[in-house]
């Protein structure tokens, strides 16, 4: 069998900050990390591996620094991993990246067929969830989206059991191969590297595809050109028309300070006193 | 939606004619969710959304409903109907039962390619997200995910969709020039419900699926309805109290509780409250969690990032509790206490609890 996980380098978005003047952001000392979500698509991976033998190719679209993740990737088990990076990918949106990764998958194939296609629910830093079911649809596999747990596999019919979160419930699924899953946050939990595969991670002669390489002849489907949508407009929150009325604290004591909060909100609000009363009941 | 908005400079205004064979698209789309005989509610959020960029785009709205034939449709048609569309495209088969991506990808583009709209809207819900992804790659046109904000750009005609970027620190308008439909998916509750008018009514054009099942490779074995028991429903609760890691230490997040006891309030969390630990994760609100909309909302211990704002502005009612006057939730609440939570969060309990037994009594 063979795997290949889609996975993403992307700043750590809880250590972003936005410049207090300029509102502009403030990169530097931000750390890159392998979005957390895709780490659920790469254990679940390596447990099928375990389980049936697989291997398993990382694939990662990004800058050159990327490679770090992919690194990462090995010394948790993969087998194999590839970059592809390329000045022409640059302003890729989602339409563009699944055309790319695609490409790329399918150059994996001529190697060794794929069986499956990983990759996280949605990325933290553009938080789309639509590049899973992209290369789905262009690769033209089953796409089996929020996978809480994979129940079955049989090899030899080529099919796959999962349960699917879906709104108000689990949809027990199955489909054939190939397909591309996107697993769920929290379905399982990643394994501590191993030092053999962190030594192997660190000697690791990373394969690095430009847009030739993986196989993309047509630079009008990458890039900027690729794209549909555009950016028109980036700016900071504004903040709403009037600000809080802040209920004056200076000597005062807690008690008297939530007597008035309460007075004066009941009066601007009168039937707020009627809901928080049916609610309480 | 752009993965790598970093990397693009904004295009600004830029003068731009749309291709003379996208000029027949035209109309308003929003696709109507449902599952186990019940529409989704965002559905009918959308629809008051789509109403405003109809009316703005001075073009129809339109319902899509498709599942197995039924009176159920028909009745998901009416409610669009009431709640502001002018039409509705019904596709009925009883491949349509439940949702499967094949054949609801397959139904939806045969549908757009047919009726050609302008904007299509769909909820960013685990169905919606999963078709609409895979309906944007099949038509090769622009996709805008969790957008917070809907508008039309009047001197082109196109739809400005506002969505958080850069991990929820900065909005980002996206627009889809020369490419139709311009598709957007929202989350539930982030946009308001609109008044339902059971006057309304519209018309329905039927269209057929046309595959069998033998066309469709997965199949459902299940379906295993969630045990709602016990669980939390922030979405939809009239009061929340959330607590930040202003609260220091998980102890001190009973005084959370206790308010919300007192209220019959569910408990709500800012994210690293929730990757502490100290509630789970169902009580996360904001962008990577829950978007609620009570009648009021109290925030102790929360500095406002956007990240939680985009989740809680929509609240009608918002009391902040925060030791730093400076903090952006001042920007947005109703009310603001300058001080300590773990000693406010008490009195106002009290405060409350007398206010309720005053009413009681006068009751």
């Amino acid at each position: 069998m063979h795997i290949v996980v889609c996975i993403k380098q992307v700043p750590d978005s809880a250590q972003i900050r936005v410049h207090p003047v300029t509102n502009t952001i403030m990169r530097q000392g931000v750390p890159a990390i392998v979005n957390p979500y895709d780490l659920f698509a790469l254990e679940e991976a390596l447990r099928l591996k375990d389980k049936y033998g697989a291997r398993v190719t990382v694939l990662c679209m990004g800058p050159p620094q990327a490679e770090a993740a992919l690194r990462k990737a090995i010394s948790f088990g993969a087998d194999d991993a590839i970059l592809v990076t390329d000045r022409a990918f640059a302003g890729s949106d989602t339409l563009a990246t699944s055309f790319a990764l695609a490409s790329a998958i399918r150059k994996i194939q001529e190697d060794m067929p794929v069986d499956i296609v990983f990759a996280g629910k949605q990325t933290i830093d553009g938080d789309t969830a639509q590049v899973g079911p992209g290369i789905a649809k262009r690769m033209d596999l089953q796409l089996l989206t929020y996978v809480a747990k994979i129940a079955d596999l049989d090899l030899n019919k080529r099919e796959i059991v999962i349960h699917r979160r879906a709104e108000g419930g689990v949809q027990v699924l199955k489909t054939k191969l190939p397909c591309l899953i996107t697993m769920l946050e929290g379905s399982n939990e990643m394994r501590f590297a191993t030092m053999a595969n962190m030594f192997r991670a660190a000697r690791y002669p990373l394969k690095q595809w430009d847009k030739d390489a993986a196989g993309i002849e047509d630079v009008t489907k990458i890039g900027l050109k690729g794209s549909p949508t555009i950016v028109s407009k980036v700016f900071a929150p504004q903040p709403k028309s009037q600000r809080a009325e802040i209920i004056d604290c200076e000597s005062r004591e807690p008690k008297d300070l939530s007597v008035t909060l309460l007075a004066k909100m009941f009066t601007r609000y009168p039937n707020l006193a009627e809901e928080i009363g049916k609610n309480a009941a | 939606m752009s993965e790598t908005t970093e990397q693009k400079k904004p295009a600004g205004r830029r003068k731009f004619e749309l291709d003379p064979r996208l000029e027949k698209y035209k109309g308003v789309w929003v696709f109507v969710e449902h599952e186990r005989g019940a529409a989704h509610s965002v559905s009918w959020e959308l629809m008051g959304e789509g109403r405003k960029l109809a009316d703005k785009l001075g073009v129809p709205l339109a319902g899509v409903v498709m599942g197995a034939p039924g009176l159920q449709t028909r009745r998901f048609c009416q409610e669009a109907f009431h709640y502001g569309a002018d039409l509705c495209y019904l596709m009925e088969d009883p491949l349509l039962s439940d949702y499967r991506n094949q054949p609801f990808t397959k139904g939806l583009t045969d549908l757009v390619n047919t009726y050609q709209p302008e904007i299509l809207l769909l909820g960013a819900t685990t169905l919606g997200r999963d078709l609409a992804g895979s309906v944007a790659t099949t038509l090769q046109t622009g996709l805008t995910a969790d957008c917070t904000e809907l508008n039309i750009d009047m001197e082109n005609r196109s739809l400005a969709a506002t969505r958080p970027t850069f991990g929820g620190s900065l909005l980002c308008t996206i627009v889809t020039l020369n490419y139709r439909p311009q598709m957007a998916t929202v989350r539930p509750r982030v946009m308001s419900m609109p008044k339902k008018d059971e006057t309304r009514n519209g018309t329905i054009t039927e269209h057929p699926l046309g595959m069998i099942e033998t066309d469709i490779v997965t199949k459902v074995l299940e379906y295993i309805p969630d045990n709602l028991a016990g669980k939390p429903q922030l979405p939809f609760a009239d009061i929340i109290v959330s607590g930040g890691r202003g609260m220091k230490r998980p102890d001190n997040f009973q005084l959370i509780w206790d308010l919300a006891k007192v209220l019959g309030a569910e408990v709500g969390a800012t994210r690293p409250v929730v990757q502490a630990g100290w509630v789970e994760l169902d009580r996360q609100v904001g962008q990577s969690g829950k978007t609620v909309r009570p009648k009021l909302y109290i925030a102790a211990g929360i500095s406002g990032a956007i990240q939680h704002r985009v989740g809680m502005e929509g609240s009608d009612v918002i009391i902040a509790i925060n030791t730093d006057e400076n903090a952006p939730i001042f920007d947005f609440a109703t009310y603001g206490i300058v001080g300590n939570a773990m000693t406010i969060l008490p009195a106002l309990t009290e405060a409350f609890r007398q206010q309720l037994a005053t009413r009681k009594v006068a009751v």
